[in-house]
């Protein structure tokens, strides 16, 4: 609980208007032995109820997300790396672009490291990591995703090693299988990478996750993918045809995804449209889905580079910003009791608490 | 297997707050903060990470000519002493990666302080919103069940403390037939509006700190459908599946239709 310096006493002086008041209601209780009319109304009346429209004072039923903006953070690396290593794979199995390749690679390796790095520095203590590795529990999505980072983590670093030792020692045929095998596992794990964090968040008790938990993996990985293409091409990769119909690819869903979540228009997705989670989901999702979108169909049409650039930042940003309004959005959630006391729509707002009350001016 | 509950009589409640004290004494719990909240005589506001026992203050609107001290009228006060609820399947020990989170051989839900690493996972994954993490700290803390007294042979120190028997602790099965017969006994008195809360019909399939209150248990913030987040887990891992499907689908694709 954070700490509030206690309010001042609004000054209770004789001849103020309310001891005024009371002094005029006793005289008159003191005449007639009836008061008629309205007697003082206390500073901030009608105050904070506990009732079963309003709940107990309208204080918050469940705890707000208690993660620092590492976990975000984390989810935009992750997301990014994991989609990366598919992408190197495939480059590398399909494609004729060795740099590609190899960029993809390092950024898989480089966002695992990251990644560890955000979450071991979220827990506050990093001895304390290890604490997650002490079970596999396919019921708790933390403990799939610590083991999964761990994996990843490994072989996508291992993958990117052998792309590094090909060219340092010349193409031969053990490092090729290494590489080639610790780039599949890399793949595999990176699908869960980009796309568990979805689960992550959806499967809690925080309404506006678990309302949308049929669609945020899927929205996080597409997130992840357009992120990871955009990255690359920001490193230089930007007369890569494939990745420019990934982008187009990632973009759409974007899309699609943006309009399915503003159709839906009830209270318990209030705040991905309300206040500042509203805000960085709605321009997170703008700058990933039709900002992006676009930039690349003009591209396509055009071949200005530039475009395509600005559509990279575009979705770089947009991905980020999908990731903290979300998680944003939870907190903001958290705190809406009427949605786990199932108060009906019209449930009165608890505005205020006395002790912003003790705060007004007096009248 | 003995499973043991609290039953926590409302209609017995005087607001004093000994629970709350003895909990904090035999728990070396800190303060939570010198706040005036203005919600009746309730500045703790909730249970967290250093409240594990916490009494609510309900103030029932007076009418005009009702109230007052005549043993007839209804009185306006309503108290509730919020704990832990001990869920029969408990989401925080289930979504708890480290395996911290257990099952007491009396049926309590305990976190190992010592394993607890502050992945603050089972914050979002209780549906009584009970559990929080100690940002000083670093790991989350909520009510033990006195598991130390427990297996001691002991009672609880809220039990223990409270001076009407409005804790009650026993079996669970006991106190569920007891919290019936009060309701009987109260209602043979003209109380009528008063209720068990026990959600056995949701996911969390009950829980073993019962409650008896009057009238709706959401003025005490007591969800009529509390939901185990684990209910999720099979949409979630099927839209990553195919989340996966698509996202390796398009890859390839890509790649082919680059070539050219």
């Amino acid at each position: 609980m954070s700490r509030v310096p206690l309010p001042e006493l609004p000054g209770r002086v004789p001849d103020s208007q309310s001891e005024r008041r009371l002094t005029a209601l006793r005289r008159e209780a003191a005449q007639s032995g009836v008061v008629s009319g309205k007697g003082v109304l206390p500073q901030g009346a009608p105050f904070p109820q506990a009732s079963p429209t309003t709940g107990y004072y309208g204080v918050p039923l469940l705890k707000e997300p208690q993660w620092h903006p590492e976990v975000p953070l984390y989810f935009f690396v992750g997301g990014a790396a994991g989609a990366s290593a598919v992408i190197a794979d495939m480059a590398s199995w399909l494609g004729d672009d060795r740099e590609l390749v190899r960029s993809a690679r390092w950024i898989a390796a480089g966002g695992g490291a990251l990644s560890s790095a955000l979450l071991i520095k979220d827990l506050g203590v990093p001895s304390r990591f290890l604490n997650m590795l002490r079970v596999f529990k396919p019921l708790s999505p933390m403990s799939m995703g610590a083991w999964t980072l761990s994996a990843f983590s490994s072989v996508s670093a291992a993958a990117a090693f052998g792309n590094l030792m090909q060219e340092k020692l010349g193409p031969s045929i053990a490092i090729k299988i290494v590489e080639n095998a610790a780039g599949l596992l890399a793949t595999a794990t990176g699908l869960v990478m980009a796309s568990y964090t979805g689960v992550l968040i959806g499967a809690t008790v925080i309404p506006v996750w678990n309302e949308n938990v049929g669609t945020l993996p899927q929205h996080f990985a597409a997130s992840g993918l357009n992120s990871a293409v955009s990255i690359l091409e920001l490193f230089g990769h930007d007369d890569s045809r494939a990745l420019n119909l990934l982008g187009i690819s990632a973009s759409c869903y974007e899309v699609a995804e943006g309009a399915l979540l503003e159709s839906k228009r009830h209270r318990v997705n209030e705040p991905l449209r309300k206040g500042w989670s509203g805000a960085i989901v709605r321009a997170g999702g703008v700058l990933s889905g039709p900002v992006p979108l676009a930039l690349r169909l003009a591209y396509a049409v055009s071949g200005n580079k530039k475009l395509r650039c600005a559509a990279a930042w575009s979705s770089v940003a947009g991905s980020l910003l999908t990731r903290f309004g979300w998680v944003h959005a939870g907190r903001a959630s958290a705190r809406d009791h009427r949605i786990p006391l199932e108060l009906p729509e019209n449930a009165p707002e608890v505005k205020k608490t006395s002790h912003q009350i003790g705060l007004q001016k007096p009248a | 297997m003995s499973t043991t509950a609290f039953l926590t009589d409302s209609t017995l409640c005087i607001g004093c707050k000994a629970c709350e004290v003895a909990c904090k004494e035999w728990n070396q719990l800190g303060e939570d903060g010198f706040e005036w909240s203005g919600n009746s005589y309730d500045n703790t506001m909730a249970v967290g990470h250093s409240t594990w026992r916490h009494v609510k203050f309900v103030e029932n609107t007076p009418e005009i000519g009702r109230g007052g001290n005549s043993a007839e009228q209804l009185p306006a006060w309503g108290f509730s002493s919020d704990v832990c609820k001990h869920c029969e399947v408990a989401g925080c020990l289930e979504s708890c990666p480290t395996g911290a989170i257990v099952r007491m051989e009396f049926g309590a839900v305990y976190i190992q302080p010592d394993i607890c690493n502050g992945c603050a996972y089972c914050v979002v994954s209780c549906p009584f919103g009970v559990v929080e993490k100690n940002e000083d700290d670093g790991r989350a803390f909520k009510c033990t069940f006195c598991s130390d007294r427990q297996r001691a042979g002991l009672q609880p120190a809220c039990a223990k403390a409270c001076p009407t028997e409005s804790i009650k602790f026993g079996q669970l099965e006991d106190l569920r037939r007891e919290a019936d017969e009060r309701l009987k006994v109260l209602e043979s008195r003209g109380v009528t509006d008063a209720v068990v809360y026990d959600p056995v019909e949701t996911s969390v399939k009950g829980i073993h700190s019962l409650f008896l209150l009057r009238g709706d248990p959401r003025t005490y913030n007591l969800p009529p459908n509390p939901e185990v987040p684990t209910t999720y887990l099979k949409k979630a891992w099927q839209s990553a599946a195919v989340a996966a499907g698509a996202m390796l689908g398009a890859t390839l694709l890509a790649f082919l239709g680059g070539k050219r």
